[in-house]
């Protein structure tokens, strides 16, 4: 078998070869063929595996992107006659990629520039308005392979731009924190004070004027935190760090004010510039992959509506009740709609869960989110897209409230008590130098808020969960944020979803029942299967490995079977035999003997059993849109009485409801936007996903299909990683603690907390590195 | 020993340079890909010359 010169997929069917290369299907040739024409070869030079197959699209699909309503949200930039446009291409995969698409210029007169952004899969394009109009140049990027998502959640407008503030904020404080150091490294050399008094007081002022910036602008997140935690009654970890910084601030100034020391600048700027590398390690994330998605990501723009005879495009937004609209193979139905014209066969297993695919008759009711398959229907719209069976799910009150201000983070539930004891050692050291000496109370008290300063216990989490969080990725389980990770170590039960997510989607086992198949058998249904479009057809026909040859009188009997010689294939309708109840079948009959049938089942994941199994310490549930063909199977897993099929997305989620009113910490593993509900109502919901940029609804983390073997390992190392937070907790105590008894006898200098400070960070940074890494190799073998 | 006062001065003057040079390339994005430029700096022609070859 030979390889496609294009996409390098296995050549199945009849070869297609120009030039003395061989193509797997038109779309392939046609996009060599262009490339060839523009002398764009070199696409095949740069990397391997370059091609992308070319998607199935028709005449007019982009039509309506030139509607100025549409324009004019899409555009991110738009004056006389250039045109800035934004699309994300998830085909993206190599550097080919980006050196084609850079190159559109040459391929569309009116591109004047394209540019890639390879990590998020972006691609933007300039392009004159007056040359060229955008549903031509989409469709010359869907013709080349690289079809954009245009969806409806693009209408909503222009996406945010990224806060570049934190950015900005370390830059400053790095700068100001080098350039003290700089200036205090004479008096860490101990210069003597009166020989060079003019030196020393320029020093002093210009390291008070750099840390102006560092107090008042990179340290301004943290005073805010702490002032929103104070206001709430909750002592956040900021809360202590704004008060070290604060009297630093404070204290240093007085120093250099009155002449009598050089402050603690190096100190404070220092310790806001670890605080800001922490937080930035920690904000890392996976800038391709979307967490927030909902069914305006999965439903198209437009639709074909038809008027009359006439054919017109229309956003989603403005489709109302009473519209005709025709909707095409493979397209999706946006809205609850009344059959009306042609043979609807609606595979919903992504919206429902349900394998099988229905057949609709005219009259027949139709909900959102279903796919079509086959030949193009027509269907009258019954309710409005936002009104739909399915969209509803969104309107329940777990969409609506902010999870986000509930987490109480562990380093907050700890800093709680931190600042406590903190306040209350100050206060009494106070009081006993106080019968001394006031001028060493305030001085001891301000000494030992700055020593407690948890600069090294406020890095301690962002350090081990960020780097958690990357080995994570690495291993292709991709988390929303750090918080997370400490959410999945504290499951206690797995719901998991059936169709897509135990099992794969768009995958199905045949076996056959009966009496078994010779070779020359085996070539007949194979061949039989070839000419039919029946989705049951094609399953066979890719799961059949035989020779093809040539049958006569062929005839298919649309929904109902295949003739063709002396064999007949179908429904048991056709062929006359009793229906097996619930499973997909297909029967076969030879020359007037019944052989058996097809059983068609839903693909299961690889190691799915000894998965499973490893999760054995955690309750498990099976929660399913599907019907209960699969129970008895499924009883081999779970628990009988926590499977639960026919379950609609709302029944879904009020099952995670009812299992956290008991206490349960629930961790849902789902796919389909059916589980939308339940993802979102659940202490940690996982999307899996055989793509990780395709579609996934609103969830905390990916999980790449590929890699579910390896969840049990996952779950362990976040309680893992949450213990190696734990042990960086105690090493920075003692450091906060020795620090401590300098500060109550009264002996810290300057280069004293310049140097503690920094080696107890570096501690932390390194511990938690080693570790995290340590322990997932450990658990990975 | 005066002389170190013109050379702090100036040695400022030149960081705080390199401070706005940082906040200007942070705003005007070039922080926002780091991986895309180093593929593209590795290919032969750019579009330029490879319009040339087409005439």
């Amino acid at each position: 078998m030979k390889a496609c010169f294009h996409c390098n997929d296995k050549c199945i069917s009849n070869l297609i070869c120009i030039n003395e290369k061989v193509f797997c299907c038109e779309g392939c040739k046609m996009v060599y063929q262009l490339l060839e024409e523009n002398q764009l070869n070199d696409y095949y030079q740069i990397s391997e595996n370059a091609g992308v197959t070319p998607s199935h699209y028709f005449k007019g699909k982009y039509t309506y992107l030139d509607n100025d309503e549409i324009l004019h949200k899409l555009l991110s930039f738009n004056d006389s006659d250039i045109a800035v446009v934004q699309f994300d291409v998830p085909a993206i995969h190599c550097s080919s990629c980006i050196w084609l698409l850079e190159r559109l210029s040459l391929l569309q007169k009116g591109i004047i520039s394209s540019q890639v952004n390879f990590i998020k899969k972006t691609l933007s394009i300039t392009y004159n308005s007056s040359q060229v109009r955008l549903s031509e140049v989409v469709v010359k990027i869907a013709a080349i392979g690289y079809e954009p998502i245009i969806n409806l959640d693009m209408l909503k407008g222009k996406k945010e731009q990224i806060n570049k503030t934190d950015t900005n904020r370390l830059g400053v404080a790095g700068f100001c924190f080098g350039n003290i150091m700089l200036l205090s490294l004479a008096d860490y050399l101990g210069m003597d004070k009166n020989e060079f008094s003019m030196f020393y007081t320029v020093f002093n002022y210009l390291n008070f004027l750099l840390a102006l910036p560092v107090f008042f602008y990179s340290a301004w997140p943290y005073f805010n935190s702490a002032y929103l935690g104070i206001k709430q009654h909750w002592l956040n970890i900021d809360v202590p760090i704004s008060l070290g910084i604060f009297v630093l601030f404070i204290r240093s100034s007085y120093e250099i004010f009155s002449g009598i020391g050089t402050g603690y600048f190096d100190s404070l700027s220092g310790l806001v510039f670890f605080l800001l590398i922490g937080k930035y390690f920690q904000n890392k994330t996976y800038q391709h992959l979307s967490f927030e998605r909902d069914y305006k990501s999965y439903f198209p723009m437009a639709v074909t509506v038809l008027s009359g005879k006439n054919e017109k495009q229309v956003t989603i937004d403005n489709l109302a009740k009473g519209h005709k609209i025709l909707i095409r193979n493979g397209e999706l139905i946006p809205a609850d709609c009344i059959l009306v014209k042609g043979k609807a066969i609606i595979d919903s297993s992504f919206v429902t869960g349900e394998v099988r695919s229905l057949k609709k008759n005219i009259g027949d009711t139709i909900y959102a989110g279903g796919k079509q398959i086959g030949g193009g229907i027509e269907l009258e719209v019954l309710n409005d897209v936002s009104q739909s069976y399915l969209t509803q799910l969104w309107n329940n009150p777990a969409f609506q409230k902010n999870n986000d201000q509930s987490i109480r983070r562990v380093t907050d539930k700890i800093s709680k008590y931190f600042t406590v004891i903190i306040l209350c050692i100050a206060v009494f050291s106070g009081i006993y130098w106080m019968q001394f000496d006031t001028g060493k109370a305030i001085q001891v008290v301000s000494a030992i808020l700055i020593v407690a300063c948890p600069c090294a216990l406020a890095l301690s989490a962002p350090f081990a969960l960020g780097n958690t969080l990357r080995i994570l990725g690495d291993n292709k389980f991709y988390l929303k944020n750090t918080d997370v990770i400490e959410q999945i170590s504290k499951i206690t039960n797995i719901v998991f979803d059936k169709t897509g997510t135990l099992t794969i989607s768009g995958k199905s086992a045949v076996s056959f029942i009966g009496k078994e198949l010779n070779s020359a058998e085996r070539s007949a249904v194979k061949s039989l299967c070839r000419d039919s479009n029946h989705p049951l057809s094609r399953i066979i026909y890719n799961a059949i490995d035989a020779e093809l040859i040539t049958l006569k009188n062929y005839k298919e009997v649309i929904g109902k079977g295949i003739v063709a010689d002396s064999i007949r294939m179908g429904s048991s309708t056709f062929i006359q035999v009793k229906k097996i109840e619930r499973i997909a079948q297909v029967h076969l009959e030879f020359e007037g003997i019944y052989m058996g049938y097809f059983k068609i089942e839903s693909q299961k994941r690889k190691h799915l059993e000894s998965t499973l199994s490893e999760l054995k310490n955690m309750k498990l549930h099976l929660i399913s849109g599907d019907n209960d063909a699969e129970r008895t199977d499924m009883k081999a897993y779970f628990p009988a009485k926590d499977i639960h099929f026919e379950m609609q997305p709302s029944d879904k989620l009020n099952y995670i409801k009812i299992l956290q009113s008991n206490g349960e910490n629930i961790m849902m593993i789902g796919d389909g936007l059916n589980d939308a509900g339940a993802l979102r109502k659940s202490d940690v919901g996982i999307s899996i996903s055989e793509d990780v940029n395709s579609f996934s609804p609103a969830c905390d983390a990916i999980l790449d299909a590929s890699t579910f073997s390896k969840l049990p390992i996952f779950i362990k190392f976040t309680s893992m990683a949450m213990k190696v937070v734990y042990a960086s907790f105690v090493i920075s105590f003692m450091y906060n603690i020795g620090g401590m008894y300098f500060a109550i006898k009264g002996e810290m200098t300057p280069i004293f907390a310049a140097i503690l400070m920094p080696i107890s960070s570096i501690t932390v940074v390194v511990f938690t590195n080693l570790t995290t890494n340590y322990i997932f190799k450990r658990l990975s073998r | 020993m005066a002389v170190l006062f013109l050379l702090i001065f100036l040695s400022l003057i030149l960081a705080t340079g390199f401070l706005f040079a940082f906040i200007w390339s942070v705003k005007s994005g070039q922080l926002d890909d780091d991986y895309t430029p180093s593929v593209r700096m590795l290919f032969e022609n750019n579009i330029n010359n490879t319009k040339n070859i087409k005439k």
